[in-house]
């Protein structure tokens, strides 16, 4: 896809860095010339969006850290002289807060966006899989700064979650407390988790590098699912792909700036407000909501052991979609079986969010264990079945071709083929 | 050709439908099994009202708080200056003798987005306190008056102490009330409340609370000694704390009603103020912020409409 670069340096300058180091060149390659297709719709922008969040999370999150103290004694009172002392430090905290919150979000709709679209399907399984491992990296690194303000939700989160190591067999318990640095949950856990906190997002952001690389190598699918087969199926990235993805992001920030600006806490639990107290048990531990479909395939389980093996593979099979899947047409678009099978799946994902928050008794325990072996059935028999059996739609022979036809116009050369 | 073409498969009808039928049924069999659970929880709450059975889960609170209309809530909210002056004298009168207020500095009364005192009541206030302070130069702790720059003293020297003042439980400190306590809205209300802003749930659980104590607990629910019935209580069905309010405990100055209504209100007012003194001034730029991200929107969609207006897609 990618090919050389067609970059001409004018300038001075520009000709003597570029002999040197081609890095205009590849930015260039990358980002202005790069051939994307001509019919990406908005969910195409959440890329966009995930890039300027991570970069927002970073920026909000350095200056925070430049505030926090990272002490059992101290961090809770830190976090509240950040939301009342520091110039701006309010914003800053709801702006990291909720950003959180919108970053899941966004990946939530990239990665459905992926299983409709068949994104993740030869020859893009390794861009797949790097998603799918910022996808962990993200959950660790948030798991790990919501523990940071010290609250009451903040320490029982960390003492549920690091408590699931100790159901591995024989050595769990050491390794329960080689992470905790003690005997429980205490300073030493916090001031490691703040380390690794500042240090994950970096690691994200070379993965994403990578997934970014992996992209511009296979080149982008489309709502069609089918292959670049000329020059016409495609756009230069700028300007096309720039502007529409602007309005992603713009649009995106007016719901992040109604969360932080008009409902700082509504994603966020009161009793985080309350200081960690190792000897009060809220009287229900939640996650924050974007983790609550694993918690509740965890709590489904009635072995602890094997509750926390359907959590990780939960997230694991994922890793194995481009091969789990053996329908050779990308797009559900073609596919009208798959099509309803992917909303159900949208709405057992929801339906195990909304169990994940509430208490594991009565019926709620029962829909848990329905929809969690739903979930797993989704990927392990489902998809494998499903393209067996399935009698796809037939495909257009290009995406000109289906572009033009559904605009009403005669086939002609696209305006702005690539550069 | 390809081995899963579409020319290649081929599959009698009935086994797709049947794959559907089968998953139409699992569906109906979860919406089912949902609302039994609903219905179950229904039924909990009911049983604890009336019965308060042991056995089971119940949920509190066990009636919801009232909604109450307050001057901070909603796109242009701004804090009641002087409901915030009246709330603080509650706590100071009232309140304050067992709650702290720890995150709260005296200087911040001065905020004019807050109870917006001039500089002079608010060194004169502070000075009603004595702060521990020092070593000095002999080594010695030493008590002075309070300065702006202090915060509230808390009314025990530390949580060991306050609860054993207490019968074993520390009052909890007020600077976050506001924003740490609840009730549960339930699904449909989470919803709507993302559109309607409802970020008030915190003040309504206190009014409801401090106004709460008025009713008998119902047939069969036995309170035991030293602790209150209060059916708006997060914890349980009784709490420790005593009705804190009467009428006319506290003299106000401005003729408002020196009513158990009007302290409630007041003092809930003041404290979420004390948990979220930027409140005002995030709205404000909240505001600002989302009327510019639109109209930037707008032109960034008009511009990317002129840039693919020659392209199909």
């Amino acid at each position: 896809m990618e090919g050389h670069s067609t970059y001409q340096p004018t300038s001075t300058g520009a000709r003597w860095l570029e002999r040197r180091l081609p890095v205009i060149g590849l930015v260039h390659s990358s980002f202005v010339a790069y051939p994307t297709p001509r019919n990406l719709n908005y969910w195409w922008t959440f890329g966009a969006i995930l890039s300027v969040m991570l970069v927002a999370q970073m920026i909000t999150g350095i200056v925070l850290a430049m505030h926090y103290v990272s002490h059992g004694t101290l961090a809770f009172a830190s976090v509240e002289s950040i939301m009342r002392d520091v110039n701006f430090g309010w914003l800053l905290r709801y702006l990291h807060a909720n950003g959180a919150s919108l970053f899941f979000f966004a990946v939530y709709i990239h990665l459905f966006r992926g299983m409709y679209y068949g994104s993740y399907k030869e020859p893009r399984e390794v861009l797949w899989i790097l998603g799918v491992l910022i996808l962990f990296l993200m959950i660790a690194t948030a798991f790990m700064g919501y523990v940071l303000p010290w609250g009451q939700m903040s320490f029982w989160a960390a003492t549920v979650i690091t408590n699931l190591f100790s159901a591995i067999p024989l050595v769990g318990e050491s390794i329960t407390q080689w992470l905790w640095g003690g005997f429980a949950v205490d300073s030493a856990t916090l001031n490691r988790f703040y380390s690794l906190h500042y240090l994950l997002p970096f690691v994200i952001a070379g993965v994403v590098v990578l997934h970014i690389w992996a992209l511009h190598v296979a080149g982008q699918n489309n709502p069609l699912g089918i292959d670049i087969k000329s020059k016409e199926d495609t756009v230069p990235f700028t300007p096309y792909a720039t502007v529409k993805d602007a309005v992603g992001v713009v649009v995106f920030f007016i719901l992040f700036a109604w969360l932080v600006f008009y409902l700082p806490n509504y994603l966020g639990h009161p009793d985080n407000y309350v200081p960690a107290d190792p000897l009060k048990t809220p009287a229900h531990i939640v996650p924050e909501w974007y983790f609550l479909p694993f918690y509740a395939i965890l709590r489904a389980i009635p072995d602890k052991l094997f509750g926390v093996i359907g959590l990780v593979a939960a997230i694991v099979v994922m890793f194995f979609l481009p091969w789990l899947d053996t329908s050779r047409v990308r797009s559900a678009v073609f596919r009208p079986i798959y099509r309803q099978f992917f909303w159900i799946f949208v709405l057992v994902c929801l339906g195990l969010g909304y169990l994940g928050s509430q208490p594991a008794e009565g019926g709620y325990v029962i829909a848990s264990r329905i929809l969690t072996a739903y979930y797993f059935l989704h990927f392990l028999v489902i998809m494998p079945v499903l393209g067996l059996i399935e009698r796809p739609r037939p495909r257009p022979a290009s995406i000109t071709e289906a572009v033009l036809a559904r605009s009403g116009h005669a086939p002609a050369p696209a305006a702005g083929g690539a550069s | 050709m390809s081995l899963f073409g579409k020319d290649d498969v081929v599959v009698s009808r009935r086994i797709r439908q049947s794959l559907i039928a089968g998953m139409a049924a699992l569906g109906f069999g979860l919406g089912t099994i949902h609302a039994i659970a609903q219905e179950e929880e229904a039924v909990a709450q009911g049983e604890a009202v009336a019965e308060a059975e042991d056995h089971g889960t119940v949920h509190y609170p066990l009636r919801k708080p009232e909604q109450m209309d307050w001057s901070f809530a909603g796109v242009f909210g701004t804090y009641d200056r002087s409901q915030l002056q009246r709330g603080l004298q509650v706590y100071t009168e009232v309140c304050a003798a067992c709650h702290g207020l720890h995150y709260v500095a005296f200087r911040t009364l001065a905020d004019a987005d807050g109870p917006g005192f001039s500089a002079a009541q608010v060194a004169a206030l502070a000075a009603e306190y004595q702060i521990e302070d020092g070593p000095d130069a002999e080594g010695e702790m030493f008590e002075r008056p309070g300065r702006p720059s202090d915060r509230f003293p808390s009314p025990f020297p530390n949580d060991a102490a306050a609860a054993f003042a207490n019968g074993g439980a520390a009052p909890p400190d007020l600077s976050l009330i506001a924003k740490a306590r609840a009730a549960s809205r339930g699904p449909l209300l989470t919803v709507l409340d993302f559109f309607t802003q409802y970020q008030e749930a915190g003040p309504d659980y206190i009014h409801a609370l401090l106004t709460g104590y008025d009713e008998e607990p119902p047939p069969g629910l036995e309170i035991p000694d030293g602790v209150h019935y209060n059916p708006y209580f997060l914890g349980g069905p009784a709490l420790a704390m005593p009705p804190p309010l009467s009428e006319g405990v506290v003299t106000y100055s401005d003729g408002s009603p020196e009513t158990v209504e009007q302290y409630s209100e007041d003092v809930s007012a003041f404290l979420m103020w004390a948990a979220e003194p930027h409140l005002v001034a995030r709205k404000r730029l909240g505001f600002e912020v989302i009327v510019f991200l639109a109209v930037f929107a707008t032109l960034m969609y008009l511009t990317k409409r002129r840039v693919w207006a020659s392209v199909a897609h």
